[in-house]
């Protein structure tokens, strides 16, 4: 210690130039062991044989607002095929004068999303202003008052469609997914049996068979001339399908609950459904709020799958523009940009998840 | 936990809400509902697929159209469901659509086993082959081993393997359920041929980069008759959809077109004023206003313009009339008289 | 909110026993009452769906039953490992879609657990540039449906690759084009039989040298080269064989008439798109679960471990990776269980899985309903096996608590 104090500022000595700075950095990076050097060529070389040609495909060489005939001459993207038929891909059938609409309803839930990013902010005026916000996105998407036409649910797509399903999806999921959470969790056996069975068959297939069933079996069981909107019956099935895993994630939050919570709201005397909704609920709710945010990564992920029962959401209304002959040949650009809308939404929940999940773990 | 009552309870009024119950016959229906509900295909360019502004454009697309305006005059009050090749009979069956408008192909099978009715034939089709003029191929009698193109779950993909087993050939198919996709697999090389009605066919040797590098095959291995399709056992509902096809080509006929129909309404032929309700009777016998077919001629056309419009030698598709020509220029094409 | 009329046990305890309760504050009667409710219920609405479904049924005089599976299918299948044509039963068709689900679902979950494991370690390496690319990675193959992927990966294939008679020909006997990817296999053959008994013999024989190896190695501490044996047994009893056999070296080599090439063996274009984007897409999470067990196990452990002298190959292998796989066994199941059901995608690109071939089949029959229900048992079937596999796995490598 007291060689330390003794030391003069001058006599310090300088780390050598191999171990700081940028090649300091290098080499312990990249370059530490034989093994490591060999990993770091191979890596570099993969991405100087795809990045640079991919760089000239998709920029130096593209074309952005050119027509579908220039575009066939030329060697790099054809990015045109995006501006030319934007409208129809982001609103599908939706009335060409009145595509406004969704545009606003999109902006007021990114905005709102956005604002509720902040937990400070999470307060009941917060659920006041998203109850406002769908119902004015309800209206604006729906019309038939104020002067706004009327238009049918059935000419919803693109990503309005792609959005309702999800959000929708997961809302409506999330009461039943506790339902059926606490159910499983229950002592009576029927109640418990109901709920274990319904939640492993749903897990247990995959969402394209309850889709076919909602759009080719769920009519024969209805009573005759009665009939359910398609959409409605693919929302249906997201929902069904959602609450399932929703389930889960609620069954963990509430395996978490220390047992002293349920025996201490029991020995003040609060009845079941009392223990669930002031205590065990609030709490088991708060720590599943990241798989949550996951679940609704996966359920934006997963109404791509409409498309195969033909509804027009964010994925089909591109594969429309792409069977129109002049548009044919340019799959590869369509899908990168349906691609990247996916991406950009999922990347922003996965990390906000991640972020919570910090933020709360702190918290507890 | 009052979120959640309240949610379910949401969920049940819209869910009661948004269930239409129709038990009255169809027309009665479509009337206080105000407008009519088509299946269309929504991938078939030429038959029905929406515009780059989300309209929808086809020959199927204006023959619903034409029942719409057969009922409100109005061609606009139609709204169109896209479905599969899977949801199209459901759809119908279920009372999802009220018609079904759809490239169908009438089978006995289907006219009996689906419940269904097959109304006037809108379109005469057959199936063929495409290949690639490269391939040297002639015939399609010479495509033994070929890999094939065929879009799955429809009376194409039965016909193809009947024909090649009738001819002791062998054929690996490849189905894709989208028909873009499907046509893109084969321009890629990625099939010998593609087979389907030769419309389709048409359609998609349109579509390709060079057009002139693929040719249709001379053998048609099916006959296609495509015609719309209502419920079984409404009469007066298939009376309406039969009689709104057959204004279309009875117009042709006698020489109506959307163009001159005002004027043709001061004509003095009996069987034109008759058809055009200046004469009144039919329109009242189908339950229709008197001048049903005046209006679908003068809002959609006959069908000799709803053709040309959307699949005629002008357009990318390019079909001759062939079959679907008028009876009197020797093809199939034949109305009986409106009296 | 079915839970809030249950009552608690304990509510009993402050009334007085003696006391008569009205039933419906007994909480063991409401209880009861309850779930007769429930059961009720679920019993009226399954009552009205049947009827309404019978009654529709008999309406639109759709066909009921199995029936049909005995009848001709007359459509082709692209792909089958077992003999079908069109002349074949609707049964037989499913048969060999359900092969095929299998055959890519098996082969996609041995891929993916490899891949998935690289690209963890890779994310975990103290190499930036590998595990920023390991990040990327995953994070970018998340975020895209799965099904666009496909979509992507198809048209990647049959746009990049040349037809037949241009095809690749990397090595003899291989050939790649936009038909897949056609090789040479040897010619049937007699010895073949034994051989695949040879190895059967191999894996039994290996199996009981590793318990023997273990029981010796603590019984008297001495270590047996498991491994070595185990490959020179592998490779050696089924060579042994072959030569005693005569050594039949006749190949089947494909030959390219007419369109295609005739001959050897052949991985259609689907079936890979199909496999390259399961593989790649459940990769990115199984990663992310390897990532998560193997931080999961506290740097205590690997630096005791170090401190009792073990070589960091064996650090890994006897203290590491047996507390990782504990925690990464359960989210693997998932994973495994969701490559499996996203097989069923296949029918958006054409491969002829389960779900193709079930949908054609109600197409043609008009039976959604036993079609679908089909589907479910089916997938309800693998992955209750899966998971009861899994579970058992699990057991195994549960922690034992003294």
């Amino acid at each position: 210690m007291n060689a330390e104090i003794e030391r003069q500022p001058e006599e310090e000595i300088k780390p050598p130039v191999a171990s700081v700075g940028v090649i300091g950095w290098i080499r312990a990076n990249l370059f530490s062991s034989w093994f490591n050097s060999i990993l770091t060529l191979i890596t570099l070389y993969v991405l100087w044989k795809t990045v640079p040609p991919f760089f000239r495909w998709a920029v130096i060489d593209s074309n952005w607002f050119s027509t579908a005939e220039v575009c066939r001459g030329s060697e790099g993207a054809c990015w045109s095929i995006i501006p030319a038929n934007i409208r129809f891909i982001l609103f599908g059938f939706f009335p060409y004068e009145s595509q406004w609409r969704p545009l606003v309803a999109m902006i007021l839930l990114v905005a709102l999303l956005f604002y509720s990013r902040d937990r400070k902010h999470w307060k009941k005026s917060l659920a006041y202003a998203w109850v406002i916000g769908l119902v004015v996105m309800g209206l604006l998407m729906k019309g038939g008052i104020l002067g706004l036409a009327s238009v049918e649910t059935t000419q919803w797509g693109g990503l309005p469609l792609t959005l309702m399903l999800s959000v929708f999806g997961l809302t409506a999921a999330y009461p039943l997914g506790v339902i059926l959470a606490l159910g499983r969790q229950s002592k009576m056996p029927a109640v418990k049996t109901l709920c274990i069975i319904y939640i492993e068959m749903i897990r247990g297939v995959p969402l394209i068979t309850l889709l076919f069933m909602s759009s080719v079996v769920f009519p024969l069981f209805l009573p005759e001339g009665m009939t359910v909107n398609v959409i409605l019956r693919a929302q249906a099935a997201i929902i069904m399908f959602t609450a399932a895993y929703i389930a889960e994630v609620v069954r963990g939050g509430l395996q978490g609950m220390s047992k002293g919570q349920y025996e201490a709201a029991e020995s003040m005397g609060l009845n079941y459904y009392q223990t669930m909704r002031l205590v065990i609920l609030p709490q088991a709710l708060k720590i599943v709020i990241p798989p949550t945010v996951s679940q609704l990564i996966s359920a934006l992920k997963d109404t791509s799958l409409v498309v195969i029962i033909a509804l027009y959401d964010l994925l089909k209304t591109t594969q429309s523009v792409l069977s129109d002959p002049a548009w044919m040949a340019f799959s590869s650009e369509a899908y990168i940009f349906v691609a990247l809308i996916y991406f950009l939404c999922c990347y922003f929940m996965s990390s906000y998840s991640r972020r919570l999940e910090k933020e709360l773990d702190t918290g507890l | 936990m009052k979120l959640f009552k309240t949610s379910a309870v949401f969920l049940a009024l819209l869910l009661i809400f948004t269930a239409s119950v129709a038990l009255a016959g169809t027309l009665e229906d479509v009337r206080a509902k105000g407008f009519i509900q088509a299946g269309v295909n929504g991938d078939l360019f030429g038959f029905g697929k929406p515009d780059e502004k989300g309209v929808w454009r086809g020959l199927d697309v204006d023959t619903a159209r034409a029942i719409a305006v057969a009922i409100f005059n109005d061609p606009n009050a139609v709204k169109f469901t896209p479905l599969t090749a899977k949801t199209r009979f459901t759809a119908l069956q279920s009372g999802e659509i009220d018609v079904l408008t759809r490239n169908c192909t009438q089978t006995l099978g289907r006219d009996t086993a689906l419940g269904l009715d097959f109304c006037q034939v809108n379109y005469y089709d057959g199936q063929g082959f495409l290949v690639p003029k490269k391939l040297g191929v002639k015939s399609a009698k010479e495509l033994d081993g070929a890999a094939v193109c065929v879009l799955p779950g429809t009376t194409t993909e039965l016909n193809v393997a009947d024909f090649f087993r009738s001819n002791g050939m062998k054929m690996k198919p490849v189905v894709i359920e989208n028909t873009a996709e499907l046509a893109k697999a084969f321009f890629a090389g990625r099939c010998d041929c593609l087979t389907s009605d030769a419309s389709q066919l048409a359609g998609t040797r349109a579509v390709a980069a060079n057009p002139k590098d693929y040719i249709i095959l001379p053998e048609i291995i099916s006959k296609e008759p495509l015609a719309p399709a209502v419920r079984h056992g409404d009469n007066q509902w298939k009376d309406i959809v039969n009689y709104s096809v057959l204004a279309m080509i009875n117009a042709e006929e006698l020489g109506i077109t959307s163009k001159n129909v005002d004027k043709m309404l001061k004509s003095k032929d009996p069987k034109i004023k008759r058809f055009l309700g200046v004469t009144a009777g039919n329109g009242k016998a189908l339950g229709l206003d008197e001048k049903f077919a005046y209006n679908i001629i003068k809002k959609i056309g006959n069908y000799g313009e709803v053709f040309e419009r959307n699949v005629g030698v002008n357009t990318p598709l390019g079909i001759e009339r062939g079959l679907n020509a008028l009876w009197t220029d020797g093809g199939l094409m034949y109305s009986p008289p409106f009296k | 909110m079915k839970g809030r009329m249950q009552p608690k046990q304990n509510e009993a305890p402050t009334r007085a026993p003696t006391t008569t309760v009205p039933f419906y504050n007994d909480p063991k009667k409401r209880a009861i009452l309850f779930q007769i409710a429930t059961l009720l219920m679920v019993g009226l609405l399954a009552f009205f769906l049947i009827s309404n479904t019978l009654a529709n049924l008999e309406k639109q005089s759709i066909a009921t039953g199995i029936g049909f599976l005995q009848k001709e299918s007359a459509f082709e299948i692209g792909e089958s490992p077992i003999p079908y044509s069109a002349a074949d039963t609707y049964g037989r068709a499913l048969v060999v879609g359900f092969l095929n689900t299998l055959i890519v679902s098996f082969i996609g979950i041995v891929i993916t657990i490899i891949l998935g494991t690289l690209i963890g370690i890779a994310r975990l390496s103290s190499n930036w540039l590998v595990s920023r690319s390991a990040a990327a990675y995953i994070e970018v193959l998340q975020d895209i449906p799965v099904l666009l992927q496909l979509f992507f990966w198809y048209a990647f294939f049959y746009n990049v690759l040349p037809s037949p008679r241009q095809a690749l020909n990397p090595f003899m006997g291989v050939f790649l084009s936009n038909r897949g990817l056609v090789f040479a296999i040897p010619e049937a053959h007699p010895v073949h039989k034994y051989l695949v008994l040879a190895l059967a013999i191999a894996g039994v024989a290996i199996y009981l040298m590793r318990r023997w190896a273990r029981l010796r190695q603590a019984r008297t501490g001495q270590p047996f080269p498991v491994l070595r044996v185990s490959v020179a047994l592998t490779i050696g009893l089924p060579l042994l064989i072959w030569i005693f056999g005569g050594a039949p070296t006749a190949m089947n080599v494909p030959v390219l008439k007419g369109f295609n090439f005739v001959g050897g063996t052949n991985i259609s274009p689907e079936f890979t798109a199909l496999l390259l984007g399961l593989i790649l897409y459940t990769a990115a999470y199984v990663a992310e679960v390897v990532r998560a067990g193997i931080q999961s196990v506290s740097k205590g452990q690997t630096e005791a471990a170090m401190s009792l002298g073990l070589r960091s190959s064996l650090v890994l292998n006897l203290v590491v990776l047996p507390q990782a796989l504990r925690v990464i066994i359960p989210p693997l199941t998932s994973q495994m269980l969701n490559l499996t059901k996203n097989s069923s995608l296949a029918v958006a690109i054409g491969y002829p899985d389960f779900v193709s071939v079930a949908g054609t089949t109600i197409n043609q029959t008009g039976q959604a309903i036993e079609g679908v229900a089909l589907m479910m048992i089916v997938y309800l079937t693998l992955s209750l096996l899966t998971s009861a596999f899994m579970n058992w796995y699990n057991k195994k490598t549960a922690l034992v608590e003294r």
